[in-house]
């Protein structure tokens, strides 16, 4: 992937080529982020059941051994067969040992951000499994050969003129229809064929219940459920940050993190599996690839609590004007940027600097990560362990002069792309044009100026 | 060291100070097992929303709207009457053509329209998902406020597996643009029984 080499910044560039499609990004995101704010409003103790959220995830890492090994004794007794992974080559081969066994080269994936972590496609093809992704949004950019650029929205950087002419190619769609209604019956209409004839089924999980060994997935379109189903075999990847303690702790969690991803009240399925089908199997894959190292940063072990929603990318100024591909990792905005480091610091030492640290993705997480200073915190270590290019100390240093001139960057146009490209990160103050989307539900307590100055005295 | 091994001793060196574990507070001062409130969510996200007193209106009501060659299949015994007589299936793989699955729900959520079923109100898992069509029937008095709520009624459950379903199957992953029926149901119909005042 010649990707790879381009940082942050190169890559938003080549994304703002086309500024009808950056200003329609930029839109449908905030758009769903509306949704989110006019769901949260509606329930009074949202606030509430933040703080519990968090607090609930806090004690669950602080005691996180004990309850990884109770819920692999519970899955156990309920007949599910556990497995353990270190990092991606561990668990890519325990799923292509489990496809072995079941005599098969094909397989069907609902939505699982860990297998883009783990790059278990690309994997399986080397090996010459075919995998295909179930959700229409994954589906889209498989075939369209790309990764997706968003956790939740999958293919929400392509128009429908371009899947359209893809599914045209690929499901035969009449030329020209871009209709959503027709592209996405014939996506099912091709799909059920895959659900019906294959025999292993992979699914993502988005909570592990310790007390009961049983996992939840949460799907809109039922295909995680399809498959799971159907299938002989069903694979379960998980994070160990994906734990929680008891069943009954799934209702604040279902709560929070539907209406913060899409502003719906609750996904339409929530599935809890904790028996296999009489005559079939559950494999759960329990996997670290570096969660243990980042639990043990102390700065940065609350990015464990994330729950997936994506409200801090739909919320982030800097990801709706770069697009989810200019972050070249599997999770993009805020939470990839402060979840990547800790995978490859040299490699991802640009993502901390993709942001303007206006502290909007802190306000809306769901568990109340403290995004926006664990970034400013890596931009701290990144600089100090000399992984920073010669131009980003030098922006970072020349912030309090843009900041103070804002002339520099006030007109949306020539001088908006001018600092998007060479500094993206340094437009947050209410000079920018993006300001005018940032809503903070709390007044900050010291102007961002105020605040840049004294964290980086404590830090010097 | 095996992978569990390594990665449980990593935890257990790398896991911050115990600290303990909230209670979460009672909120259902806000939210009420209402069932305008209920319908109201229900429309919402996409289902249909019927009150009924009898098994046999309800008949009458699946008749009318679902009159289609292909099988219905329920778990029901009072709405047996409607089973296709042709409805014996040996793996789930067979339920591909049904048109219309109806099935018991445990119980029904006001603040999100979701409803609780089990294994044990589905004949196969697959059932509620590979059906064109989805009918719950759900008893008034099994309607409860919140999340929370609910769950202290699933309680300490047996359960294989359970599900919540709030409204048909639904993506918009083309341009954010809804579309009703992914790759479960189409619609979704839920019947609220007993006599409302
Ligand atoms: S960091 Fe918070 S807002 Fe972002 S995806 Fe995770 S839970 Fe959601």
């Amino acid at each position: 992937m010649n990707a790879k080499k381009q940082d942050h910044a190169a890559l938003s560039e080549i994304f703002n080529k086309d500024e009808e499609r950056v200003n329609w990004h930029d839109e449908t995101l905030w758009w769903v982020r509306q949704k989110r704010d006019k769901a949260a409003f509606g329930v009074p103790e949202w606030e509430a059941l933040r703080e519990t959220a968090s607090a609930i995830k806090h004690h669950t890492l602080s005691n996180l051994h004990d309850y990884l090994t109770t819920f692999e004794q519970k899955a156990v007794e309920n007949g599910i067969v556990v497995h353990w992974a270190a990092g991606a080559k561990e668990h890519n081969d325990i799923v292509l040992s489990l496809l072995n066994k079941a005599g098969t080269n094909k397989m069907m994936k609902s939505k699982s951000m860990l297998t883009e972590e783990l790059h278990l496609n690309e994997f399986l093809k080397e090996q010459g499994i075919e995998t295909i992704d179930t959700d229409l949004g994954e589906r889209i950019v498989q075939l369209l050969e790309e990764p997706p650029s968003h956790i939740v929205l999958p293919a929400i950087h392509r128009k429908k003129e371009e899947i359209g002419a893809l599914f045209h190619i690929h499901l035969g769609t009449p030329e020209g229809n871009a209709d959503p209604k027709l592209l996405t019956y014939a996506a099912r209409l091709n799909m059920r064929d895959v659900f019906l004839t294959r025999k292993v089924a992979l699914t993502g999980v988005n909570f592990a219940i310790a007390e009961t060994g049983e996992f939840v997935v949460c799907t809109n379109e039922g295909n995680a459920d399809m498959g799971a189903h159907l299938a002989d075999i069903h694979i379960a990847s998980m994070g160990i940050e994906k734990l929680i303690p008891q069943r009954d702790h799934l209702a604040v969690f279902l709560r929070l993190l539907t209406r913060s991803a899409t502003g719906q009240p609750i996904t339409t399925y929530s599935s809890h599996f904790k028996t296999p089908r009489k005559g079939k199997e559950i494999h759960i894959i329990i996997v670290d690839n570096g969660r243990s190292v980042q639990l043990g940063r102390e700065d940065f072990r609350a990015s464990l609590k994330c729950i997936r929603c994506g409200a801090c990318m739909n919320t982030c100024p800097v990801y709706r004007r770069s697009g989810g591909h200019s972050y070249h990792n599997s999770i993009a905005g805020p939470i990839g940027a402060i979840l990547a480091p800790n995978l490859d610091m040299k490699e991802y030492a640009d993502l901390p600097f993709a942001s303007t640290l206006c502290g909007s993705c802190s306000n809306v997480c769901p568990v109340k990560i403290d995004i926006h200073q664990q970034l400013y915190k890596w931009r701290q270590i990144i600089v100090q362990e000399g992984y920073a290019t010669p131009a980003k100390k030098a922006a970072m240093s020349g912030m309090n002069f843009v900041l103070s001139n804002p002339g520099v960057f006030r007109a949306a146009g020539k001088a908006g792309r001018w600092v998007l490209r060479h500094a993206p990160y340094i437009a947050a103050n209410k000079f920018d044009p993006w300001y005018k989307h940032r809503e903070l539900p709390q007044a900050p307590k010291a102007s961002f100026n105020e605040w840049y100055r004294k964290n980086r005295e404590q830090h010097e | 060291m095996s992978n569990r091994d390594k990665i449980l001793s990593a935890v257990k060196q790398n896991q911050p100070t115990l600290v303990s574990l909230p209670e979460v507070a009672q909120f259902d001062k806000y939210f009420t097992e209402s069932i305008t409130e209920f319908k109201k969510v229900c429309e919402g996200i996409g289902a249909t929303l019927h009150f009924t007193d009898s098994y046999e209106s309800i008949i009458l009501l699946l008749e009318e709207q679902f009159a289609t060659a292909r099988p219905v299949v329920t778990s029901i015994p009072e709405l047996a009457a409607i089973n296709s007589s042709s409805a014996i299936f040996n793996s789930p793989q067979e339920y591909e053509n049904i048109e219309l699955v109806v099935i018991k729900a445990q119980l029904g959520v006001a603040e999100n329209g979701a409803v609780w079923i089990t294994e044990a109100d589905v004949l196969e898992r697959a059932l509620p998902f590979i059906t064109q069509h989805l009918a719950v029937v759900l008893h008034k008095d099994m309607l409860v406020a919140t999340m929370h709520d609910a769950y202290k009624l699933i309680g300490k459950d047996n359960y294989g597996w359970g599900t919540f379903i709030a409204g048909p199957s639904k993506t918009a992953d083309i341009e954010q643009s809804l579309v009703l029926g992914a790759h479960g149901p189409r619609t979704m119909t839920i019947f609220i029984m007993g006599t409302l005042l």
